[in-house]
């Protein structure tokens, strides 16, 4: 057993160097990838701090200083002072949104001299630490109904203030939370019942126009009615462990829509989704008809949530047509992907496919990538530097910055496990969930996939305050992962 | 402290996070190697399109006199990212003639997104537009020392006359607006924005030519692509041969100098529109280039409104010149016959109503009453229209007959001519009447339409129409200011007839009725004995001094040239319509004017009216 003394050489020999090593590989990765992206003719010097691969390097070098620094503090500092730094980050936060200097529409940028930080960077990590020190209170307990809504509270706070200050992306990231809920034993209903509630928006909403072949039915209400089905058969499955009713639903419900659709295709032309809602109206009454006669309320559940799906989505898919301004829709429509606005992000997520898929299986080569130069896609360094990867280094160097994520969350899921106090432990899943979100979405609307969010790539995107944000949370983690084996009184 | 029940859900977490990155890894693979698609897209845009503009079609006048045509110009575009920071600036405003801080704010305005949607530092951007070619010349000598600064070889339109701005209307960038509409356009390009430029603009702008180009990842041109095989030359513009007689124009627009109004003449017999004059007016060889911004902003706030052309754009009562088509309906309705007479003494009374007229004979019939222009014959005549209960069923019934009349004449409605912004009129129906007077009103109600006033609303062009009609006894063309296209058949639009209502029997006593105003009656002016002049005078009323209409044909007999003339605030029509409109059909039928015309024409030219300065 270590001593107290003993500790400085300690935390050297317990940190996890194959974290460190990820870790320095993808800032490496993403120096080069910000050079590709920022290169322009003429310049021959990436070093030099007026281009913005100098510049990057300069935020890695204080990012690695910053990591240093926070290695050295005690560990119990994070525990100690979890709380005052959430608050005085919160004020921040609230002092952000009355900015008056605004960048592309964004109140989120404290300028001061020639520094511009971004706060809500910074928030991430206070609020995963409030939430570690919130749920590691002795008697703490998720399932019940005060603590779970204190915790959603620290949760929802930053986020509230970050919308305010018109900075929706970032603020969507606190979502990534919930995936730490889970793991401290939020019940996975929940987790799944938001996740179908945004497939449900995003694919109903997104592929609403769009006819299904011959039928005068659209592809969105006739996806949305069919993952309703299979949800909910999956979930009798899931909770009610019948593997034969499983099968029944699947069969009536998959086989009479297949029935409508072909009788739609090629008879009679009808909206099929007619047919669905009855279908679903059916299954409803047999779910109840199960509950009221085996007495199981996860029938009734269950029936409830094939309900509320198909209620969400028709009141989601009203309040957007009908109730919202024409320019609030716009902003979602966009959001989506929807709109094939020139100038904006459509045009941007098409130039990225096109970037991206003329790299091909090797790419183009560092700083040779035509794509990236010569077109028009401003965020080209920042929110879609994902591009440039794709297009100099090809699917190999691409498909190796993905590993490196996936491998980066494992490690980090191995971690977070060996913690043994829960405050480590929920820290670790905040971090992981958080870097996991990141990659999710950013990668994803790269890739034309997620919905077109501003938000960082972890490590790669150009800008200070990200590089510092995602440092942060990362080494704070290290740091108290090293201190595992210390034993305190 | 553990719960391995919910340690089991680090394997979900876990799987969450696979997933994710083997379903983009599967995305990748379709992107970056199973597709072709997108390999073929990079390569097209590692092209570089470079285009090469069309001339614009030229313009000429009924007679082949050339109007508009091209003059060269340059372009001087930028491209940033080469130019920053490498520029001896004042030098180079120097040599374009600009000051230094129109080049800053110039270079601004070209980074600013909102203003300029297609930036980028890495394309030519427009910096400075129709640079002429004297201009031009001191900077290409220096050209070699502005690095990032290119030249683009375009032309601007010049103009031979400084008359028929209206018509031919003038070319200018597109906007936002015009690129979202059409994908033909680029920003910088220009698109014709008004008269027969914006109207013709399709066969005006030709289409552009381009050469494609590769480049390689630094910029830089690699040579042709495919020897070419993509590329392929501009088709010049359509030139336009214009109805108008340019010197008929320009009479037209000395005889309306200092008056607000307007001028219109058109060859019955096809629809050619011969003069189209609206004033003010101005020149239009100073909407072109750069200054035409600076013009056009100067033009655009004159509280005469120089810009709005009054001959299409202006709805006017057209007063008495309105009479003949009251006759030509109450003919044909049956309601009086040549012979019928009616009392006038100094006026219409009627049941308390009164509307007033001016001493001659009573009473009269129709040829006099025209050629007198007695309000009173007219005000009878659709009293006993409108009150005709074997005929109509009630008087909504009879207001829509009387509608369909005018509108049968191409009133109330647009006539289509080939200019943007023709307005409509006014020809009011009984609906109309219904809400105003809540559905209880009569004939004696509306008496004050039958003499051209109240409701009724005309464009000249809509009154110079109905002379035409007339004039061909009972059907007009629409009327049209191109003749022709090169190489392209003439709309069939404009080539078909439009028969009104009435037969051509009653159209001959209305001639006769608007001749007999020429020998004895209103416009004995414009009688004249080389050829036989029909025509109506008409002064309508208004808030302030009446406005002095004319509308007239020649020669009564296979007549040439339908005209029409309103002169706002003029006072009575014989003032300065029947003048007006005797020297334009002087002018087009004998090639010229006689010396005494001349004389008048000096003299007219001279009288101008005291206009307020509040806005009209």
């Amino acid at each position: 057993m270590a001593q107290v003394t003993d500790k400085r050489p300690s935390v050297l020999r317990s940190l996890d160097w194959w974290t460190i090593g990820i870790y320095l590989a993808l800032l490496i990765f993403g120096w080069f990838s910000v050079c590709g992206a920022s290169y322009t003719y003429g310049d021959t010097d990436l070093f030099s701090l007026s281009t913005r691969s100098g510049m990057q390097i300069l935020w890695i070098g204080t990012s690695i200083c910053l990591g240093f620094v926070l290695l050295m503090l005690d560990d119990r500092f994070y525990d100690t002072f979890a709380y005052i730094i959430y608050a005085a980050l919160l004020l921040l936060l609230f002092a952000t949104i009355f900015n008056p200097h605004e960048i592309k529409g964004s109140r989120s940028w404290l300028v001061l001299g020639p520094l511009r930080l971004q706060p809500a960077e910074f928030a991430k990590f206070a609020t995963a630490l409030a939430a570690a020190k919130f749920m590691s209170m002795y008697g703490f307990n998720i399932h019940r109904w005060k603590d779970f809504v204190c915790v959603i509270g620290i949760v929802v706070t930053p986020m509230l203030f970050i919308v305010l200050q018109r900075e929706t992306g970032s603020a969507l990231v606190y979502l990534a939370f919930f995936l730490m809920f889970y793991r401290e034993g939020m019940p996975g209903s929940i987790l799944f019942t938001g996740v179908a509630a945004i497939i449900y928006f995003v694919v109903g909403i997104r592929f609403d126009a769009v006819l299904l072949l011959n039928t005068p039915s659209s592809v969105g209400k006739f996806s949305v009615l069919l993952m309703v089905l299979i949800f909910t058969a999956s979930l009798v499955y899931v909770y009610c462990h019948d593997k034969k009713q499983l099968r029944t639903i699947l069969l009536y419900g998959l086989g009479l829509t297949t029935l409508a659709f072909l009788f739609s295709e090629f008879v009679i032309p009808f909206d099929i989704v007619w047919a669905q809602l009855v279908i679903s109206a059916v299954l409803i009454g047999y779910l109840m008809y199960q509950a009221l006669s085996t007495r199981m309320t996860n029938y009734m559940y269950i029936a409830l949530f094939t309900l509320g799906s198909i209620f969400f989505f028709y009141s989601a898919d009203y309040v957007l047509n009908d109730v919202m301004e024409p320019h609030q829709r716009v902003r979602i429509n966009v959001l989506l992907g929807l709109d094939e606005d020139l100038s904006g992000a459509g045009y941007n997520v098409h130039q990225s496919e096109i970037a991206i898929g003329s790299g091909g299986l090797e790419g183009k080569g560092f700083l040779n990538g035509t794509q990236t130069k010569l077109k028009y896609v401003p965020e080209q360094d920042t929110d879609f530097i994902f591009c440039t990867v794709g297009e100099e280094e090809g699917f190999i160097g691409s498909a190796c910055v993905l590993l490196l994520f996936l491998a980066l969350i494992i490690r980090l899921i191995h971690l977070s496990e060996r913690q043994p106090f829960r405050f480590g432990r929920v820290y670790g899943y905040s971090v992981l969930s958080i870097f996991l979100f990141h990659v999710f979405i950013n990668v994803g609307m790269v890739l034309g996939l997620t919905p077109v969010i501003g938000i960082p790539l972890p490590f790669f995107s150009y800008g200070g305050s990200s590089l510092w944000g995602f440092t942060l949370l990362l080494f704070i983690f290290l740091r108290i992962d090293a201190g595992r084996n210390l034993i305190r009184n | 402290m553990k719960d391995y029940g919910l340690e089991n859900r680090k394997y979900v977490i876990g799987g969450i996070a696979v997933v994710i990155v083997v379903t983009y890894m599967i995305r990748l693979l379709t992107l970056q190697i199973l597709s072709d698609d997108y390999k073929k897209n990079a390569d097209s845009n590692a092209f570089l399109k470079k285009i090469e503009y069309p001339s614009r079609g030229a313009i000429t006048d009924r007679k082949g006199k050339l109007l508009v045509y091209n003059e060269p110009a340059y372009d001087i575009m930028v491209i940033m990212n080469e130019a920053v920071g490498r520029l001896d600036t004042m030098d180079f405003c120097k040599s374009l003639n600009i000051t230094k801080e129109f080049f800053i704010q110039k270079m601004k305005e070209i980074k600013d997104r909102s203003k300029n949607p297609g930036y980028s530092r890495f394309t030519q951007q427009l910096f400075m537009s129709q640079v002429s070619d004297k201009e031009f010349s001191v900077f290409q000598e220096k050209s070699f020392k502005y690095p990032g600064f290119y030249v683009q070889r375009r032309s601007i339109r010049q103009y031979e006359y400084p008359y028929a701005a209206h018509v031919l209307g003038d070319v200018a960038e597109v906007s936002l607006s015009d690129i979202e509409e059409d994908d033909y356009y680029q920003p910088g390009d220009y698109i014709g924005k008004l008269g027969v430029e914006r109207s013709y603009e399709m066969q005006l702008r030709g289409e552009k030519g381009v050469q494609v180009l590769l480049r390689d990842a630094h910029g830089q041109i690699q040579g042709s692509y495919l020897n070419g095989k993509f590329d392929h030359r501009p088709i010049p513009g359509k030139d336009l041969t214009l109805s108008l007689d340019i010197q008929l124009q320009a009479l037209g627009e000395r005889l309306m100098q200092g008056k607000i109004g307007s001028i219109v003449a058109i060859d019955p017999s096809t629809g050619e529109v011969l003069c189209m004059v609206s004033s003010p007016t101005y020149d239009p060889r100073t909407m072109v280039g750069r200054q035409r911004s600076k013009n056009h902003v100067l033009l655009s706030t004159n509280v005469r409104k120089p810009l709005l052309n009054r001959s299409i754009m202006g709805q006017y009562p057209p007063g008495s010149t309105f009479k003949p088509t009251q006759a030509l309906t109450y003919l044909q309705e049956g309601i009086i016959s040549p012979q019928t007479s009616f009392p006038c003494h100094h006026g219409f009374y009627y049941k308390g109503l009164h509307v007033g007229c001016h001493g001659h004979a009573s009473p009269l019939t129709l040829i006099p009453a025209l050629g007198t222009s007695c309000n009173s014959y007219f005000c009878w005549g659709l009293y006993h229209m409108m009150s005709n209960r074997i005929k109509y069923k009630n008087v909504q019934m009879a207001m829509t007959t009387w509608r369909d009349y005018m509108v049968s004449m191409g009133m109330g409605y647009k006539l289509g001519i080939d200019l943007p912004g023709e307005k409509r009129g006014l020809i009011p129906n009984a609906k109309f009447y219904d809400k105003a007077y809540n559905g209880s009103w009569n004939g004696l109600t509306v008496i004050s339409i039958a003499i051209g006033q109240g409701e009724v609303t005309e464009t000249p062009l809509q009154i110079a129409n109905l002379c035409a009609t007339i004039a061909n006894r009972g059907y007009y063309y629409i009327p049209h200011v191109v003749k022709k296209v090169k190489g392209e058949p003439l709309d069939t639009l404009f080539s078909c007839r439009h028969y009104t209502k009435v037969n051509a029997h009653n159209y001959n006593v209305v001639v006769a009725g608007m001749r007999d105003a020429v020998v004895h009656g209103t416009c004995r002016a414009a009688n004249r004995p080389d050829y036989a002049v029909c025509g109506k005078t008409g002064t309508a009323q208004n808030r302030g001094q009446d406005h002095s209409v004319f509308m007239g044909f020649a020669p009564m007999i296979k007549p040439r040239i339908a005209v029409a003339v309103y002169v706002e605030n003029g006072g009575h029509g014989a003032v300065y319509g029947v003048p007006i409109g005797s020297l334009i059909m002087e002018q087009y039928i004998n090639g010229k004017l006689s010396e005494r015309s001349m004389e008048e024409a000096e003299m007219l030219q001279n009288k101008h009216i005291a206009y307020g300065s509040g806005d009209r």
